[in-house]
């Protein structure tokens, strides 16, 4: 499958984005796809290598998911990093997307995944519009030009 | 799968570095990243074990400059080469756009080269993709042993046992002194790029 956004489709992604970082204090919300991929960022990200981040967060994603899967579960569709300040809440949007949430101690975990829950559903069906929309192109596949 | 962004003019592209343990995989990154200058690359990530093994991936991302008004970044990994961590050398693949495998020249490592071209191949199968279509290098590295007591194997021996039948692009290298590094970089980077510049077209038509 390729991704492929356009402004449109940012718009609309940002949308939800905003609502997240507006009413849960967190600093940032990153969407990323499975792959690694950064697909959005909303909020302050100062100083933070948000390409790397992006690609160790699918990693661990895809890590943890096979964890789950010895464990008899399909899949942990939400992970939760505490440090001193700075705190990371991973949850998994559809199929191919992960959202990471980055705050510190200004906010709670409770009213993160609270407002994360309110937007997911919505924010899930309007990535797999976006998807399907371009499905005629990830249905050609890798070709190699020579 | 490369990842086009029509709003920042963007187009991000994923590149594997595969291969058998110890071939020189991660070599090629950490020579590229002290090659390239500060502008164009990002940091280079590793996850390895304290025996200086990959354990999950390297990653390291460039900036290859603009192509019809896109810019393109692409973002190497490697895979651990270790028979035992297929699990995670299927992870890193997801959604690949490009592979380099690298070969290891080593007369010794030869059943292991053909062995993990094997497991290449099956590990893009699972994920749809043929290994006969996708952008593909092949590095035969550590030629810099050639004259030394290390018995290697001649470049004929491993186009014959790696590329006879895929017939793809192929670099004799040494990794660690920097010698055909950039050659298997800068012509993975050319298939992959023309691969998407093709997308690029066709997304462009259907958007219209």
């Amino acid at each position: 499958m390729n991704i492929i956004i356009t402004k449109e489709d940012l718009k609309k992604i940002n949308f939800f984005l905003d609502k997240v970082v507006s009413t849960s204090l967190a600093h940032s919300v990153l969407l990323i796809d499975r792959s690694g991929q950064l697909i959005a960022q909303y909020g302050n990200t100062p100083d933070i290598d948000i390409l790397s981040l992006s690609a160790l967060t699918a990693a661990n994603f895809g890590a943890t998911a096979e964890i789950a899967k010895i464990l008899g579960e399909e899949e942990f569709t939400l992970l939760f990093h505490k440090g001193k300040t700075e705190n990371v809440y991973f949850t998994a949007i559809g199929e191919h997307v992960i959202m990471v949430t980055l705050f510190d101690d200004k906010t709670s975990l409770g009213l993160i995944r609270l407002r994360i829950n309110q937007i997911a559903d919505e924010l899930s069906r309007t990535l797999v519009s976006i998807f399907e929309e371009r499905k005629e192109i990830s249905l050609l596949g890798p070709q190699r030009i020579s | 799968m490369p990842f086009i962004n029509f709003s920042k003019d963007e187009i991000q592209c994923k590149i594997v570095y595969y291969g058998a343990g110890f071939c020189g995989k991660t070599t090629n990154l950490q020579y590229i990243f002290a090659q390239m200058g500060e502008d164009t690359k990002g940091k280079m990530v590793s996850i390895d074990t304290r025996g200086d093994r990959t354990l999950f991936f390297d990653f390291l991302s460039l900036n290859l400059g603009k192509i019809r008004g896109f810019d393109v970044r692409v973002q190497l990994y490697t895979v651990p080469g270790q028979v035992h961590y297929d699990a995670t050398r299927k992870l890193v693949l997801k959604g690949v756009d490009g592979v380099v495998f690298v070969a290891d020249s080593l007369k010794v490592q030869r059943k292991k080269n053909i062995e993990s071209l094997i497991n290449l191949a099956k590990n893009l199968a699972e994920k749809g993709i043929s290994i006969r279509t996708v952008p593909l290098v092949i590095q035969y590295n550590k030629r810099d042993l050639d004259g030394t007591d290390s018995e290697i194997l001649p470049v004929e021996i491993l186009d014959k046992d790696l590329n006879s039948m895929l017939k793809v692009p192929s670099f004799s290298a040494s990794a660690l002194k920097g010698a055909g590094v950039f050659e298997t970089l800068r012509e993975i980077s050319k298939l992959v790029v023309k691969d998407v510049s093709r997308k690029i077209m066709l997304v462009d038509q259907q958007l219209k």
